[in-house]
């Protein structure tokens, strides 16, 4: 079994010289990964699930149009799609291919229905938009039934605003400098504030507005304003920020660290020097990301602002309406005018969440290569 | 060298006390004292806060349950001008609609957590997450507005027809009757169903992501060998993904029933408040506890306002528990271990 | 289309728990014309596969193949037989693409995204990646081993030992189930060690076990080919001379190709040898290949000459 063997081409001393007679070019081939049997039982089934579903259609009362159709299609599609591949191919291939379809089938439904909710609000919050006083002007003095080229929710979203900013100011650097403890000092004492803030990220936000509710407005008599709100808010992200920073600072690999310290620096040098700007794209994404809840919950601004009609900047001695609370006043009030307005605001708050999210990625990719 | 004589037998050596553990001054530099407590007040600050939180909630909860006993907790009318408060009736409610939004959310967070992780291409699959992680941003007041005005006319045809259909089983039942040819529509209306399903979009972004994250984490290798073995991409999937990834479903999945217990505005939106103990959500009327103490806090009196909280502490004390479970769950699991 | 002087495969009758069943799963055999123009009938036809017709060892071929990975070339024309029924073994220097192309010989290459390749991979003179062939197909008859032990830990030593044949879908009668465990485990030169421990996680051996695991993992779906990527690189000597007397034993019936760093290790169980060498920057390819005597003896090539006497790599 050895004399007698050769190898193929490997009279060549080497592949590196350049072929004699060119045999087939040297490109990449294009690999189809679906067989012809892959594709055509999936069309197949797709498209003759359809017609048998259509067909029968007529024959069964739907329960609702459109709705029912599709979901008959979809099961009577995995139907024939499982009992198509079964003719020709083993249980392997059929588990491997009804499972792919049900997978496929759930993420379209989630994707699908965060895009019937976007695109529902946007459709409906287009007539209010589509008023350039809805971006100027307040209610101040506007009936609900009032036309929609009267009256706008400027004092919501400067309500909304100046509450965020708050709220902000309170916890960003609590958040961040409880994360900082954590992680740099340690401690036995730290290890009770991690538990005390994720034991506190299970607060529920109304549970929230309600702590403040009593202590503020009740017992300390402060009335629903800005500020109430704000520390509401506050409140309700202070645990969110610290956690997702505390996270951040973890999963920093500790080399840095004692790179920095084998230097002589202090540990105060290395966090500020080293630490904070090596984490500082996560930690603005964990930032963004909790403002854009806090901006987004209507239960905390429920119980401790009012919705108010009439622009105001000082969060201190009157009720500040926000965006979330205007929608919330808005659709409950029956009107339907009101209700586009509602939507409007709904709308605005939606690009205003999508425009911080972006902003988001944005921060998390320069992370690469800019250092 | 002078010879040691011995004359007696070699006593026992006396006991090594120069090898014990030294102190350490770890020398800080005045900068680092300043850090130090500066730090460690911040720290403490943050613990005061949340801390006081806590507290204050339990202490506002014992006239309440001083003056109520264990009736709070089963008394299901909240009536506080004849002075009968219980929360059981929102309890059922709370959990109602929380059963109802896992039910819905937990298959279409896994089928999609197993597709973004296990299906999409690279490209598609980072735009994918950065979507769920949109969806999880989403503020809670759309989907309340998608519930009630989008949703809620569907969604009373289907509970119509599950009614009609499994109907025989209590949990599907509402009293009245299906079969008439103008059956009642708004006997299906603002139920703990159509709650249920707002609520579940909210929260299945949560549970998708930390599937996601879990999945992400099985070995390579383990995946290779079932590939190698010839093993189809589901068949892969069920064998190492799905095993490596348990852990990370179920605490994604309690994650996210935490957060259904605590959802308000959504629930607010759609549901017509009722306060009797039944295990039918697509019937109309509900409460859960979120609910509650947005529609009642306006007027209540500061008796009232206590058994307000001290429902919010019971509400705050169950999703503490079930995010504790799910932290350990996943922590104990095989991707936990590995972080 | 074979090459002249080849030795045809053994015949003899393998008697495995697998032949005698009656296979109750139907496989589509490969014959898979070349022309592009397949037609829905031959496709859907049910032909079961015919195991016993394939049984033992079969013969790889690699034709022209290169590979990249995004734009990025390493491995440049290689050309190589690996007869049926013989150890192959790709030696060279880091890096030169040995492992690329092994991955290349059973379609796992492709499973990262910028990963592309050119050329053809003859399975029994039929290109494993021709359109219409499955690919799960193909790595039930080309198995591999791979460097680091990966025993599926959630699974008995039993499970694992069957795990191919529950990912493949075949089905074993209960009887018959545990001889495939003992037959495969034995081939491994495992069974004596773990006979008794048949329940226990797959993740509770020593890394040499867990490699045999692995082997007799492989093994258990009766693959005409088994490719090795340096399964001894992370074992002790001891672990790795069981693992050298498993594969000349399998050899009577597997295919082997063996991927390994170490020269004696390929002098010792080989028969044919490939080097592989990548210049600076360049993409990687075969110097020299031919039988292992002449390779290590009498090496036509002076880069083999210096590899082999140790002058670098």
């Amino acid at each position: 079994m050895t004399a007698t063997m050769n190898f193929g081409t490997s009279s060549q001393p080497s592949p590196f010289a350049p072929p004699a007679d060119d045999v087939r070019p040297d490109v990449p081939r294009v690999l189809v990964k679906t067989t012809p049997d892959d594709r055509l039982s999936f069309w197949g089934s797709l498209v003759g699930s359809g017609a048998l579903v259509w067909l029968l259609y007529t024959q069964i009362l739907p329960f609702s149009g459109r709705v029912g159709f599709v979901i008959l299609w979809y099961g009577a599609f995995l139907a024939m799609y499982a009992g198509v591949t079964a003719m020709g191919n083993p249980a392997t291939v059929v588990l491997d291919r009804l499972m792919g379809a049900i997978i496929r089938g759930g993420a379209y439904v989630v994707f699908g229905t965060l895009a019937t909710a976007v695109v529902f609000t946007g459709a409906k919050g287009v007539e209010a938009l589509s008023n350039l006083n809805f971006f100027t002007d307040d209610m101040a003095g506007v009936r609900p039934t009032d036309d929609l080229s009267m009256g706008g929710v400027v004092h919501a979203m400067v309500g909304s605003m100046i509450e965020i900013g708050i709220a902000v100011a309170v916890t960003l650097p609590l958040g961040i400098g409880a994360a900082v403890y954590m992680n740099e000092v340690g401690g036995p004492l730290a290890r009770v504030v991690r538990t005390i803030v994720e034991a506190m990220t299970a607060l529920p936000s109304i549970v929230a507005g309600l702590f403040i509710y009593t202590v503020l407005i009740v017992t300390l008599g402060v009335s629903r304003t800005g500020i109430a709100a704000a520390m509401a808010i506050a409140i309700m992200m202070l645990p969110i920020i610290a956690r997702s920073a505390d996270v951040v600072l973890r999963v920093m690999p500790g080399g840095l660290r004692e790179a920095s310290l084998a230097l002589g620096a202090t540990k105060w040098q290395t966090v500020r020097q080293v630490v904070l700007p090596t984490v500082r794209p996560g930690l603005a994404t964990a930032l963004i990301l909790g403002i854009a809840r806090g901006v987004g919950e209507t239960s905390p601004v429920l119980l401790t602002s009012g919705a108010s009609t009439y622009f105001n900047a000082n969060p201190f001695n009157e009720p500040m309406n926000s965006l979330p609370l205007y929608v919330f006043a808005a659709v409950r009030s029956g009107e339907p005018l009101y209700i586009a307005r509602g939507f409007g605001a709904a709308a605005v708050l939606m690009v205003l969440v999508l425009i911080l999210f972006i902003i988001t990625r944005i921060l998390a990719r320069q992370k690469v290569g800019r250092r | 060298m002078a010879t040691v004589t011995e004359s007696a037998p070699a006593a026992a050596a006396p006991p090594d006390t120069t090898d014990v553990p030294r102190g350490i001054d770890p020398g800080l530099a005045r900068e680092d004292k300043v850090f130090f407590v500066a730090a460690r007040t911040v720290g403490i600050v943050v613990l005061a806060i949340m801390g006081s939180i806590g507290v204050f909630l339990g202490y506002q909860s014992i006239p309440t349950l001083s003056r109520y006993g264990a009736s709070f907790f089963t008394e299901s009318q909240w009536q506080p001008e004849n002075d009968v408060l219980g929360i059981s009736a929102v309890l059922v409610g709370t959990f109602t609609v929380a059963l109802v939004a896992l039910v819905i959310a937990f298959p279409l967070a896994l089928t999609s957590a197993i597709y973004i992780s296990e299906y999409a291409t690279s490209r598609v699959k980072r735009l994918l997450v950065s979507v769920i992680d949109l969806m999880a941003a989403v503020p809670s007041i759309i989907w309340g507005l998608w519930g009630f005005f989008l949703l809620q006319p569907k969604a009373i045809h289907a509970a119509h027809w599950l009614h009609t259909h499994v109907g025989w089983l209590p949990f599907f039942n509402v009293d009245t009757d299906p079969d008439s040819a103008s059956w009642a529509q708004s006997r299906y209306a603002a139920s703990a169903f159509i709650a249920g399903i707002a609520v579940s979009m909210m929260v299945l972004p949560m549970a998708a992501a930390v599937m996601i994250h879990v999945f992400g984490q099985a070995p390579i290798g383990e995946r290779e060998a079932a590939l190698g073995l010839g093993s189809t991409r589901w068949g892969m999937v069920r064998t190492v993904v799905l095993p490596f990834g348990r852990g990370g479903i179920i605490g994604g999945s309690m994650l996210s029933l935490g957060r259904a217990l605590g959802e308000t505005i959504a629930v607010v939106l759609i549901i017509s408040p009722a306060f009797d103990i039944k295990f039918r959500p697509l019937e109309v009327g509900t409460n859960t506890v979120a609910a509650l103490i947005a529609g009642r806090f306006g007027e209540a009196t500061s008796s009232q306002l206590s058994a307000l909280l001290t429902a919010g502490f019971v509400l705050f004390i169950i999703t503490l528990i079930i995010n504790t479970l799910a932290a350990m769950i996943v922590a104990r699991s095989r991707s936990g271990a590995q972080e | 289309m074979t090459e002249a002087g080849l030795v045809s495969p053994p015949s003899f009758e393998i008697t495995s728990p697998l032949s005698r069943m009656a296979p109750t799963t139907t496989v589509r055999a490969l014959q898979v014309p070349q022309s592009s123009s397949i037609s829905v009938r031959e496709i859907d036809r049910e032909a079961p596969y015919d195991r016993a017709a394939h049984h033992g060892a079969g013969q790889l071929e690699a034709r022209d193949v290169s590979a990249w990975f995004g734009s990025n070339k390493v491995l440049e024309r290689v050309n190589l037989t690996m007869p049926a029924n013989a150890v192959t073994a790709l030696i060279g220097p880091s890096g030169c693409g040995k492992s690329t192309f092994l991955r290349v010989l059973n379609r796992m290459h492709e499973l990262v995204p910028s990963a592309q390749l050119a050329g053809e991979v003859m399975l029994d003179n039929q290109d494993i990646y021709a359109p219409g062939t499955r690919i799960t197909e193909t790595r039930k008859r080309i198995g591999m081993v791979f460097q680091k032990p990966n025993p599926f830990p959630t699974m008995s030593l039993a499970d694992n030992v069957t795990a191919g044949l529950k990912l493949n879908g075949i089905k074993v009668a209960k009887g018959d189930r545990e001889a495939l465990i003992e037959r495969s485990l034995t081939r491994a030169g495992l069974w004596k060690e773990v006979k008794d421990r048949l329940k226990e996680p797959g993740g509770a051996l020593s890394g040499g076990q867990q490699q045999r695991l692995c082997i007799a993992r492989s093994l258990a779906i009766e693959p005409e080919v088994l490719l090795m990527d340096e399964p001894c690189s992370a074992l002790d000597p001891t672990s790795t001379r069981r693992v050298e007397e498993t594969i000349m034993e399998i050899k009577q019936q597997v295919t082997v190709v063996i991927v390994t760093h170490n020269m004696q290790q390929a002098a010792r169980v080989s028969q044919k040898c490939a080097f592989f060498l990548a210049e600076m920057g360049t993409p990687g390819g075969i110097v020299e290949a031919g039988d292992t005597a002449q390779i290590f003896n009498d090496p036509r090539d002076p880069r083999t000459n210096d590899y082999v006497n140790g002058r670098f790599g």
